[in-house]
């Protein structure tokens, strides 16, 4: 075997170890890494009570609610799936935060399984459209001067 | 590729290809940038603050597919002994990093109007910082090791095992629940999910900065050869 072949031939064994070691270690905290739980993690795992999780999804149409406070606002949380979360905050939320949107909110669940809010995050999804394609037809670029 | 193994037939080939990709870069990037900051419609959501795609989005590709770049030279200096891939790697590392810390600043700006938030540790950004780690070790490394004399074997080891990382990065949004958004161009599939009058001056500056930075990784091989020439001069004329 020629010198060049056989480091050709360990390059390519070491770094299909290598990679095959990381990929399997990211796949093993597949559950750790993720940045928030879904409605559907949380019934399958059950709710943690005993710290401050984040969990994410869609806001579903029509269930934001305002509260005569002005800041507070209730809404649920939903996925693909069936599974849903009602939400409490009370706190200024980001532009972004609309019913049909991504969400992210951190906070604690309570014991009859209602999440109360500490901060909420707007997700943009993969989707880039100019005001007049969107399908809610919602403009939200107009200045307010 | 060994065609240019030899500096001077590389330099006859370099010298005038920096030119040519830096001002076609600089060109496409004035026209692209212009689209897309005057021309180009504000997003339904986002509203203006959309625009800052047209340099995030170049500049997280050009990070990304720079240690690719290193990998690829690490893979040819290892094995194949190129007389320049050491030196092309350590010319893609600088530029690579600071694309990558572009890539951060202007994403963190972005997320501050859009999520509410200047910095999360989600799976996307995570990772991305740790390939501006990467970077900056590779810099120190190769650096040191060019220093003491060696071939830059170690560097390339490295620059191979870091390579782990850009999968990683570009799968964080499928493996994890992550913050940022899914992937919306797909160049395997040919798809895209942005809409035409955005997408065309995405492509272009990304095109733009491509050209720019094979300018940048070119000028600095040209740089590292010639002191490398006057380095060996020194050394003759102190011998005699």
């Amino acid at each position: 075997m020629k010198p060049k072949n056989q480091r050709l031939v360990l390059l390519v064994v070491a770094l299909v170890a290598v990679v095959g070691a990381v990929l399997l270690a990211m796949s093993a905290m597949r559950d750790q890494a993720a940045f928030f739980y879904a409605p559907a993690d949380v019934e399958r795992r059950g709710l943690p009570l005993d710290r401050a999780v984040r969990i994410g999804g869609m806001v579903r149409g029509g269930s934001i609610r305002r509260h005569p406070d002005g800041v507070t606002i209730d809404f649920v949380v939903g996925d693909e799936t069936e599974s849903t979360i009602p939400v409490r905050f009370t706190g200024i939320t980001p532009d972004l935060f609309q019913e049909n949107s991504g969400v992210v909110a951190e906070g604690r669940f309570q014991p009859d399984g209602s999440f109360v809010a500490t901060e909420i995050l707007a997700k943009h999804d993969e989707n880039y459209m100019p005001p007049q394609l969107g399908p809610q037809g919602q403009h939200k670029t107009e200045s307010l001067e | 590729m060994h065609v240019y193994a030899n500096p001077t037939r590389f330099l006859k080939l370099a010298r005038p290809l920096t030119a040519w990709l830096g001002w076609s870069g600089a060109v496409l990037i004035l026209v692209a940038l212009a689209f897309g900051l005057f021309y180009a419609p504000p997003e339904r959501l986002q509203g203006e603050s959309v625009r800052i795609l047209y340099v995030h989005v170049p500049a997280a590709w050009l990070g990304m597919g720079g240690w690719t770049g290193i990998a690829f030279a690490s893979l040819m200096q290892l094995i194949w002994r190129h007389p320049l891939a050491a030196v092309a790697a350590r010319a893609v590392a600088v530029p690579g990093a600071a694309f990558t810390f572009v890539c951060l600043a202007t994403g963190s700006l972005w997320g501050r109007p859009t999520w509410g938030t200047y910095w999360e540790w989600d799976g996307r950004m995570t990772s991305m910082l740790v390939l501006l780690f990467l970077y900056l070790g590779y810099v120190a490394l190769a650096a040191a090791e060019k220093d003491k004399g060696g071939e830059g074997r170690v560097s390339a080891i490295f620059g191979l095992v870091g390579a782990v990382n850009i999968p990683i990065i570009h799968y964080s949004v499928v493996w994890w629940n992550t913050l940022h958004q899914g992937q919306s161009i797909s160049f395997v599939r040919g798809t895209s999910t942005i809409a035409g009058p955005m997408l065309w001056p995405l492509l272009g500056a990304a095109l733009g900065f491509g050209l720019l930075f094979g300018a940048i990784v070119l000028m600095r091989m040209r740089a590292e050869l010639a002191r490398n020439k006057i380095e060996a001069r020194m050394k003759r004329m102190a011998a005699k």
